[in-house]
């Protein structure tokens, strides 16, 4: 599943203004209610469900990088977005480290493999060291989306 | 994301099958378990899906998978301690990763969840991208 596929071009938050781990959810997940992809009755609801996610462990995976997720039944289609936090936010991440790069995905709870393939597609890409980098110095959501298209056409070359 | 270690290649490599049997498939949280059971042992230990060898080590190689449910993987191991990674490696497998994920969540406390979610979100004062945050804030 490509980039493409489930991030929301006007989600898109290259500058993410909180600095705590809940404030990045709340940011990010306004930003899926402003681009019309969650209902905004919805959000308080998925705000908690994610953070709930982030009880049982957190999900920054390392490398300054974390996947805020949830499963929802108000998502009919795997929804996701992007966020860079210029500064950095704990995240109590595996590593310590703060995070700087966020990809929060919703997905319905009947779509297991969709959001493996989300996640597959993610920890691929991130693997990429230069790629973290660039998106993280990336200025305005068009430059994040131009990269993000870029990765795609690159997995689907290799 | 195979790491040199010479002492390791001194030993001989022993493999097993794994089978994903949790609903939700290998996903973030049972790859950070495994990561997490693979990084207590010495050796070596990678994860064969059917196009791609992966570091059992890494939460990221792990997520590459996207094993779904029913997957057969084959685990592999060398160095000192190979057999007992794959044995404790191969029951967090078979318990289903030792997670019921619905049950997880509604057993979850909500003592610190709450506490959390009071606390005030908008953290504007942080902005350092300042036209972007402002535009994002007010939209």
């Amino acid at each position: 599943m490509k980039f493409s596929d489930f991030v929301s071009v006007d989600a898109i938050r290259p500058c993410v203004a909180a600095n705590s781990k809940e404030g990045v959810i709340r940011e990010m997940t306004q930003s899926l209610v402003d681009a019309e992809k969650i209902a905004a009755g919805e959000m308080d609801s998925i705000v908690k469900a994610i953070m709930k996610r982030e009880d049982l462990g957190s999900t920054g995976i390392g490398r300054g990088v974390a996947v805020p997720h949830t499963k929802h039944p108000s998502v009919s289609r795997l929804v996701g977005t992007v966020a860079i936090s210029e500064q950095g936010v704990d995240f109590e991440s595996l590593d310590g480290e703060p995070v700087q790069l966020f990809f929060l995905l919703v997905s319905p709870p009947d779509r297991p493999g969709d959001h493996l393939r989300a996640l597959e597609n993610i920890s691929r890409q991130l693997r990429d060291e230069a790629f973290c980098k660039t998106l993280k110095e990336a200025g305005g959501p068009q430059e994040v989306w131009r990269l993000l298209e870029d990765a795609d056409a690159q997995s689907i070359a290799s | 994301m195979t790491i040199d270690q010479t002492e390791n290649s001194m030993h001989e490599t022993h493999s097993r099958e794994v089978v994903v049997e949790n609903e939700q498939g290998l996903h973030a949280r049972p790859a950070d378990l495994v990561a997490r059971e693979a990084q207590r042992w010495e050796s070596r230990i990678e994860f064969v899906g059917k196009a791609q060898r992966v570091d059992g080590k890494s939460i990221l190689d792990l997520l590459t998978l996207a094993a779904e449910a029913g997957t057969h993987l084959v685990v592999e191991a060398t160095g000192p301690d190979a057999s007992e990674a794959l044995d404790a490696i191969g029951s967090l497998f078979e318990q289903k990763f030792a997670l019921s994920e619905e049950k997880t969540r509604t057993h979850t406390n909500n003592t610190k969840q709450e506490e959390q979610i009071s606390s005030d979100s908008a953290g504007i004062k942080a902005a350092t991208c300042e036209g972007v945050a402002e535009r994002n804030t007010n939209s």
